[in-house]
């Protein structure tokens, strides 16, 4: 396939859809399927083949809609106009083709407002596609004008140039961190070595986030484009897509798009006609949460356990095989062909100026819509949370936002108003991470959330490293003694030097991080613990606090012989 | 005749060999040409066709991609994903990612613990159902979320978990729940169907 090629396959997919009457598009992404998609989308499919409509009505199965909470979704896209349904079911989804049909109005779906800020208040880069076309089909991502980027890059671009855009348009990390990805990819240009590879980061082990699987659901050639790219800029033939092991659909759709992209001659050798060849390999994760980080994640791919190697050197100089590589996640790889395709001012003009572009949040737990959100970098809380979210279910209060699953921090609500950016966040003591965004309200208690956190890292602690090994351990031991109102302050002041000592001296960053969680609680919410302590007292009422007053070392090492349920694991 | 060679050297069982589902893995063996960087993608094929990793399997892994067993042992126990022991016959996992954690699954596995008298993580006497937490599955919409065989069930409250497991292990199925009958917005959530 040559670019003209390409243009072709794009205008005769448009000139396809265009003759249809009405396109209906079901949701198809986990959460919907979950609710029930799949028989929304056969009671459609059945319905037209019943009435002949074939010719004029398409019943397509797109990626994520968004507000996942709603699903299954269905939206009616017909002369320009676009209107969606929420909680759709068999009997509803007839009532939508008869209103198609029929022109009118279906007599009891009510379609969602148009100016639902859910939907309206988005800003959608790297979601662009998702939503609306068929993520099976290669030919509606190339007539949404996917590949344009790389057959431009290709053909009118040097590496250098790429690098350059990549660089310009401020693009950074998705993954968690923030590093500059222009930087990263110069490095990996620059690094010597006779073969380079570029593998995407789709493990996303954070609890509570699913921006990655989203985006690998519903438009994974987007992510094959964006590393396409990365390979050219870098000089590499090989990439690797990681994904997460519970990620079956995702997994699915990517080898359908691999596929399908290699017999178009987008991947494989001599892409576009150039002189580029790349191709793509998935490895599929097995359920580690370390292996999100790099140096885990390339032993993973190498059929090793996942546990990391010390750094420097790093991956972009000394990674898979020894050879230089490329790891970015697989939202900022999604970001990629919209910085090449429409240019680095373009990205850099939306966002603050520190952290540019849109950032796909996965907005869930106490909020009245939960679901996927892409909004510029720099939305305050109170938007996405009160705007975008609809606001606290049941009249209840907000109490915080945790940000950045077991590496992030509770965000509390006298820091509503604070944009979501790297550098404010950083600053108000926790991180953007993946962008898991997780509201919770009154009924959760904070202590107990530290615990839960730290469970899971003590859980998936990879055991290398004495620090994250034990400390871990040790640290959910004592906010278990707190949960349970067994603690004394000096457990409080063992729990905060623990921080301090996984958190400097650990290997990675699953150890370096796993305190965030507790000390950004503590910072704002030191009351809790302190109640827990002196007055034994849960005042959200999810601790259990024991019936007997706090045991001794010795009382508690005999609960401990004894089995007493609660206390150890 | 590489191929050969490595079959001969194998201590593999003839009930092993000539098992239907030893195929798929003799295939994806070959199709990574016996690289031990592939080992993981071997062991994932390996548990989907025997459900779980046998010494045996284990075993022949590790000569076919010529390394120690102690580095498939190695492997297979660090993935969470990977199970030496065989499963029950059915399967129900609860999520216990952030937003279910919030929204309280974690009483829906005190409360299926109970009434199957099993630990999360292990099977029952009876082997027929599996009880197990998972770390987020990305249904976050609708936590707390319980998966029975597959099927992903959301909004459940301890009691409709417990009712849809009961189903899943007396019907062998589990309940399709009928999607007009989902509660709308505000409802009540779940409950015993």
């Amino acid at each position: 396939m040559i670019p003209s090629d390409l243009r072709a396959m794009a205008e005769q997919e448009r000139e396809r859809q265009e003759g249809f009457r009405c396109r209906i598009m079901v949701c198809a992404g986990t959460p919907c399927l979950s609710a029930g998609a799949d028989v929304v989308l056969e009671t459609l499919r059945q319905g037209i083949a019943e009435g002949g409509l074939d010719a004029e009505i398409e019943s397509v199965a797109t990626g994520c809609m968004g507000p996942c909470s709603r699903g299954p979704l269905v939206k009616v896209r017909s002369r320009g106009k676009e209107i969606v349904y929420e909680r759709v079911t068999s009997e509803s989804a007839r009532q939508i083709l008869f209103s198609v049909v029929k022109g009118r109005r279906p007599p009891t779906v009510s379609p969602l407002p148009p100016d639902l800020p859910f939907l309206a208040r988005q800003e959608r880069v790297v979601l662009a596609n998702s939503g609306s076309v068929n993520p099976e089909r290669i030919e509606e991502y190339v007539a949404a004008g996917g590949y344009e980027a790389l057959s431009h890059a290709l053909h009118e671009m040097t590496p250098d140039d790429v690098c350059r855009e990549v660089s310009l348009s401020g693009l950074r990390g998705r993954g968690g961190a923030g590093y500059p990805t222009g930087v990263k990819w110069s490095l990996a240009r620059k690094a010597p070595g006779e073969r380079k590879y570029v593998v995407a980061n789709g493990d996303e082990g954070d609890p509570g986030a699913y921006m990655d699987r989203s985006i690998m659901e519903s438009d994974p050639h987007r992510v094959l484009e964006g590393m396409a790219l990365a390979g050219y800029a870098i000089g590499a033939e090989q990439g690797f897509i990681y994904v997460r092991g519970e990620y079956h659909l995702a997994g699915r759709r990517l080898e359908g798009a691999i596929r399908d992209a290699e017999r178009k001659g987008l991947l494989g050798s001599r892409v576009l006609g150039s002189n580029f060849n790349f191709r793509i390999d998935i490895r599929t994760g097995a359920g580690a949460f370390v292996c999100g980080e790099e140096t885990s994640l390339m032993a993973s791919i190498m059929g090793k356990r996942g546990q990391p190697w010390h750094r420097p050197p790093y991956p972009a100089q000394k990674g898979l095989w020894g050879n230089p590589t490329l790891i970015n996640n697989v939202e900022t790889f999604a970001a990629v062909p919209a910085v090449v395709g429409r240019g680095a001012e373009w990205f850099a003009a939306i966002g603050t100026p520190k952290s540019r572009g849109t950032k796909v949040y996965a907005l869930c737990g106490q909020v009245e819509i939960a679901g996927l959100i892409e909004v510029p970098m720099g939305t305050t809380l109170r938007e996405v949370v009160y705007e975008i979210g609809g606001g606290i279910p049941s009249g209840k209060r907000f109490k915080a936002a945790q940000s950045g699953g077991p590496s992030g921090g509770c965000i509390p609500a006298s820091y509503l108003d604070t944009p979501l950016d790297y550098e404010s966040m950083e600053r108000i003591g926790t991180i953007m991470g993946s962008g898991g965004l997780i509201i919770m309200d009154e009924t959760s208690c904070m202590p107990d959330v530290a615990s839960f956190f730290l469970d899971f890292c003590r859980d998936e602690s990879c055991g290398k490293c004495a620090p994250c090994r034990v400390g871990t351990v040790e640290m959910h031991r004592l906010l278990r003694r707190i949960t349970s109102g067994t603690a004394t302050m000096d457990d409080l002041v063992k729990l905060e030097e623990l921080c301090e000592l996984v958190g400097t001296t650990s290997l990675c960053g699953l150890g370096m991080t796993a305190p965030n969680p507790v000390l950004s609680t503590l910072r704002y919410f030191r009351d809790e613990y302190v109640d827990h302590i002196r007055q034994r007292r849960c005042t959200a009422g999810v601790c259990t606090i024991a019936e007997n007053p706090a045991p001794g070392a010795e009382g508690e090492a005999l609960l401990h012989a004894m089995g007493v349920p609660g206390e150890v694991e | 005749m590489r191929h050969t060679d490595r079959q001969s050297d194998s201590s593999l069982s003839p009930a092993l060999a000539s098992d239907p589902r030893f195929t798929a893995v003799e295939r994806t063996l070959k199709q990574y040409q016996y690289r031990p960087d592939a080992l993981i993608e071997v062991l994932h094929v390996a548990q989907e066709a025997f459900g779980y990793l046998s010494d045996e399997l284990m075993d022949h892994v590790a000569r076919q991609l010529k390394v120690p067993l102690s580095r498939v042992y190695g492997v297979a126990t660090f993935y969470h994903f990977f199970s030496l022991e065989p499963q029950g016959e059915h399967s129900c996992v609860v999520c216990t990612g952030t937003a279910c954690y919030v929204k309280r699954s974690g009483e829906i596995v005190k409360r299926l613990e109970g009434e199957f008298g099993v630990k999360a993580g292990n099977t029952t006497a009876d082997g027929k159902l599996t009880l197990s937490t998972v770390r987020c599955l990305g249904s976050c919409g609708l936590a707390p979320v319980v998966v029975l065989d597959g099927e992903i069930a959301g909004r459940n409250t301890p009691d409709s978990a417990a009712a849809a497991a009961h189903h899943l292990v007396a019907e062998g199925k589990p309940e399709k729940k009928p999607v007009a009958e989902r509660p709308r917005r505000r409802g009540r959530r779940g409950g015993t169907p």
